[in-house]
């Protein structure tokens, strides 16, 4: 069983996860906001490593990524940042990237030093499942959890590919878009997460235009977890030693379990 | 060649792009692979294309360049006299067909140069289709009359100011808008680039500057030609002009990139001579990227060459070693430009400019029973500001 299996099948909870972009606003930024995000009750952090073309992304994200590549963030640095919060932080801790950075990077290589590094998972939003049997292969023998995306215009056929290649979790996008703050989400969310919940019993979660503490709850009552990103970049803006952004974490968290008990 | 089943050409190819467009992929795929074989479809396609945008296009016996490189017989495609104006109306209008039929109602398109955002303009004017057009804000810039043009014809231009703020960044904003609306709209992509079925798809459509230049070759002079020349940016004019003759292995094809401000510069985008294996838009093909994997930035005065990746085929026909590709700068380039308007009186758009200027050195080292085509794929009209601007002339 994997460390993100584990977040999971503590019952008492659904899963909280929040995006950040390593590097954005800085890589010493990055190292300080993680713990804070953990302490605050996340239960899986997904770090960005900022890609030049990131095209599954909105406006927020993509200036995080322009930002960090700014600051010189780089794939190494990813992993070497992790190393290091992993002195202090024991949750799983997730990359989020395109494929380019890793495919370059050498994905043998890659998948040895994330692990290596502490790193739990790995989500590629421009690698489907279809693309995805030489990472797939590699991550699963160095224990590094891949995990797929499902989107509202999936297949019944697609669904159960994703659903049993998957692994940690599967990440339910909740519209059809980019990343990014949205006022309502996909209407029949609840029947999608029904619909896939018949064909697997691993957990779904849902991100892509989350940012309130209402959506989260709403998501809570028919998912495993909520995917929170763009608005914690957002709030991340604020100099105020992540003051904000760490409030917002704390009523997500009330809002889940609120989701939860009721 | 035929891609395989998962759409790649040899390692090149594929579909990178996230789950949200994998179905509308598929759906593209199966209506495509019906269409294919549909006489209904085809004729339709062949009568607008006569019709509408003017083919065939002339095969034109370039005595003037001819005489003043002094070697091989040189003959122009003229993809320019194409409504339009360039080789980008063939895929338009093929795709804008294919999207009515599919019952899209809404095109979303990139367009470097302006030539592709201007040829869906026309095709979505025409077959009363939406037509949104995304353009980096560095190409607005330089090709305002194409702008301008889009304009006129109804499509709503949007100005991209992301990343480099070129073609690049343009494909950037139309796949996001594509993934947003994938349900009612269709993607028109303007090259041979970007995940499977559209390198083949596109390919298929431009395929008929080819099939026109081979019949008219011969009948001009009885025989093929030994050297075929075409510019690569993403790489579609190329694909069309060679692809009915990559069987004929003693025809010399040859791939002009952009050399821009030159390679060792860094400041270019000859992702064929330069680049290296990656995963780019969709697609695993060539790329100028840096060692951590990042597209890098590149130039060239044609704004339609200015694009850090290329179609997998190309990728493919490079390793197999069947089409030489080789790199123009931006001064050899305006040269091109200014050898065509002299020696021809015919103003080529800078992207074939850079085919020119080639093509006319390599004549010059052949014999004068050496038959030369150059696909001429747009005309220059949209490029003279910056013609003016790179020659010191005030307009």
């Amino acid at each position: 069983m994997s460390c993100i299996d584990d977040v999971f099948k503590k019952k008492r909870k659904k899963a909280l996860i929040a995006y950040v972009t390593v590097g954005y606003p800085s890589i010493e930024a990055t190292i300080k906001v993680v713990p804070m995000l953990a302490e605050s009750g996340c239960d899986i952090v997904e770090l960005g490593i900022p890609f030049s073309d990131p095209m599954a992304d909105g406006a927020t994200i993509q200036q995080a990524s322009f930002c960090a590549r700014q600051n010189g963030t780089t794939p190494k640095h990813c992993i070497e940042l992790v190393r290091q919060l992993r002195q202090e932080v024991s949750i799983p801790l997730v990359f989020m990237t395109y494929y380019n950075p890793v495919f370059k990077y050498g994905i043998e290589k890659f998948c040895c030093d994330s692990v290596e590094a502490g790193v739990n998972g790995i989500i590629v939003p421009d690698m489907p499942p279809d693309e995805g049997f030489e990472l797939e292969t590699i991550s699963h023998k160095q224990g590094l959890d891949l995990i797929y995306l499902l989107a509202p215009t999936s297949t019944a056929e697609r669904i159960e590919m994703v659903v049993r290649r998957s692994r940690g979790f599967i990440y339910l996008v909740s519209v059809t878009g980019t990343t990014g703050a949205r006022e309502s989400l996909t209407t029949d969310l609840g029947e999608l997460v029904t619909g896939i919940k018949k064909k697997t019993s691993k957990p779904i979660c849902v991100g892509f235009g989350i940012s309130t503490p209402q959506q989260a709850e709403q998501v809570a009552s028919v998912a495993d977890g909520v995917i929170v990103g763009s608005q914690i970049i957002k709030l991340m803006q604020a100099k105020d030693n992540f003051k904000s952004v760490c409030g917002f974490v704390k009523e997500l968290r009330q809002a889940i379990d609120r989701a939860w008990s009721s | 060649m035929q891609p395989d089943k998962k759409g790649y050409f040899g390692e090149y190819g594929g579909r990178f792009v996230p789950e949200t467009l994998i179905p509308v992929l598929d759906e593209l795929e199966a209506n495509y692979r019906v269409l294919k074989n549909d006489a209904a479809f085809w004729g339709e396609f062949e009568s607008l294309s006569r019709d509408y945008s003017g083919r065939p296009t002339p095969l034109y016996d370039a005595e003037g360049m001819t005489g003043h490189c002094g070697g091989a017989r040189i003959f122009l495609k003229r993809e320019d006299l194409a409504h339009t104006g360039a080789h980008k109306i063939n895929n338009a209008l093929g795709q804008g067909l294919l999207a009515r039929k599919m019952g899209k109602r809404r095109i979303i398109a990139e367009t470097g140069a302006g030539q592709h955002g201007v040829a869906t303009a026309a095709v979505c004017a025409k077959l009363g289709l939406k037509c949104i057009v995304y353009m980096g804000e560095e190409d607005v810039r330089r090709q305002a009359l194409n702008v301008f043009r889009m304009k006129l014809m109804g499509a709503e231009v949007k100005t991209v100011c992301g990343g480099s703020r070129t073609l690049k960044d343009a494909i950037n904003e139309a796949i996001r808008d594509w993934v947003t609306n994938a349900r009612d709209s269709h993607y028109l992509l303007g090259s041979v680039v970007g995940p499977s079925p559209y390198p083949r798809m596109v390919r298929d459509f431009q395929s008929i500057i080819g099939k026109e230049a081979r019949k008219q070759i011969k009948d001009k002079t009885g025989r093929l030609p030994d050297y075929i020349v075409a510019c690569v940016g993403g790489g579609s004019n190329a694909i069309g002009i060679y692809h009915p003759f990559l069987k004929d292995e003693e025809i010399r094809l040859i791939g002009v990139e952009a050399a821009g401000k030159g390679l060792k510069s860094g400041m270019h985008a000859a992702t064929l001579v330069a680049g290296s294996t990656g995963i780019l838009h969709g697609t695993r093909s060539y790329l100028l990227q840096d060692k951590e994997g990042q597209i890098k930035q590149t130039h060239s005065i044609s704004a339609g060459l200015d694009y850090p990746g290329v179609g997998p085929e190309h990728s493919f026909l490079k390793d197999s070693g069947r089409v030489k590709y080789v790199a123009v700068d931006d001064g050899q380039a305006l040269e091109g430009f200014r050898l065509l308007c002299r020696t021809e009186g015919i103003m080529p758009a800078m992207e074939s400019a850079h085919a020119i200027y080639y093509a006319a050195k390599l004549a010059g080292s052949l014999n004068r029973d050496e038959i030369i085509v150059i696909n001429l794929s747009g005309r220059g009209d949209k490029d003279i500001d910056i013609v003016a601007e790179a020659m010191g002339a005030g307009l």
